[in-house]
């Protein structure tokens, strides 16, 4: 039972991480962008739980809260930066 | 009393299954929803939503696969940091969003910030005002 849910899982995950793919190459903004990016590195992380449930080991369990701390770091910092920016030029 | 372990087995088998599915899902409704969605405020919703669903059905699921008890501190911590840091990144892209006017304001149904915004910039001109009386 355990293929039959890693194989449909594993189909569904790669649609999801496709059609955040086609929206990073898509996207009309950079914030966009910045949210597909965000979405894709959530689905890696459900990719990782998948394999950690199926295969019944904890190996990937630091690797998910680090890849949730890298998403948080990275859109904060990007939408800090846009607004800084976007400011300073609707200043001059 | 020897049939009732199997039994019970099967039956956490099928709830982590159909739990590691229904996240799944989750994951591509998240993904659906940023292609389909007009802009980037509506997309934000979809983008931040679903993956904390998601993410909870999948960490229960490796609960009960791991069948121990130990698991679920560990997995509790990791499931209630994404709570904290998934609404603050959110906002911040949302705030980001409206400062750089990526929205498209005839689909807001209200806008709380624009009281905010208008407040803010009477009173950056009053000030500029006064400023400018004084250096004259």
């Amino acid at each position: 039972m355990m293929e039959i849910v890693l194989a449909v899982t594993a189909v569904i995950l790669s649609l999801a991480a496709a059609g955040a793919i086609l929206r990073i190459a898509r996207g009309p903004s950079l914030l966009d962008r910045v949210l597909a990016s965000d979405v894709l590195l959530s689905i890696l992380g459900a990719a990782l739980c998948v394999d950690m449930a199926v295969n019944r080991h904890l190996n990937n369990l630091m690797l998910l809260v680090a890849l949730s701390i890298i998403g948080f770091i990275g859109s904060v910092t990007v939408a800090r930066f846009v607004a800084d920016r976007r400011e300073q030029l609707h200043e001059s | 009393m020897s049939p009732e372990p199997a039994a019970l087995d099967t039956v956490i088998d099928t709830v982590s299954a159909v739990f590691m599915i229904v996240g799944s899902l989750m994951s591509l409704a998240a993904a659906v929803g940023l292609l389909r969605f007009p802009d980037l405020l509506s997309r934000m919703h979809a983008a931040t939503k679903p993956q904390v669903l998601g993410l909870f059905l999948l960490l229960a699921s490796i609960g009960l696969q791991m069948r121990t008890w130990w698991v679920w501190p560990v997995l509790l911590v990791a499931w209630i940091f994404q709570l904290l840091t998934v609404p603050v990144s959110a906002h911040m892209v949302g705030r980001a969003g409206y400062r750089t006017k990526h929205l498209h304001r005839e689909l807001l149904s209200s806008d709380d910030l624009e009281a905010v915004v208008q407040k803010a910039a009477a009173k950056a001109s009053r000030e500029d005002a006064s400023d400018g009386g004084r250096q004259d």
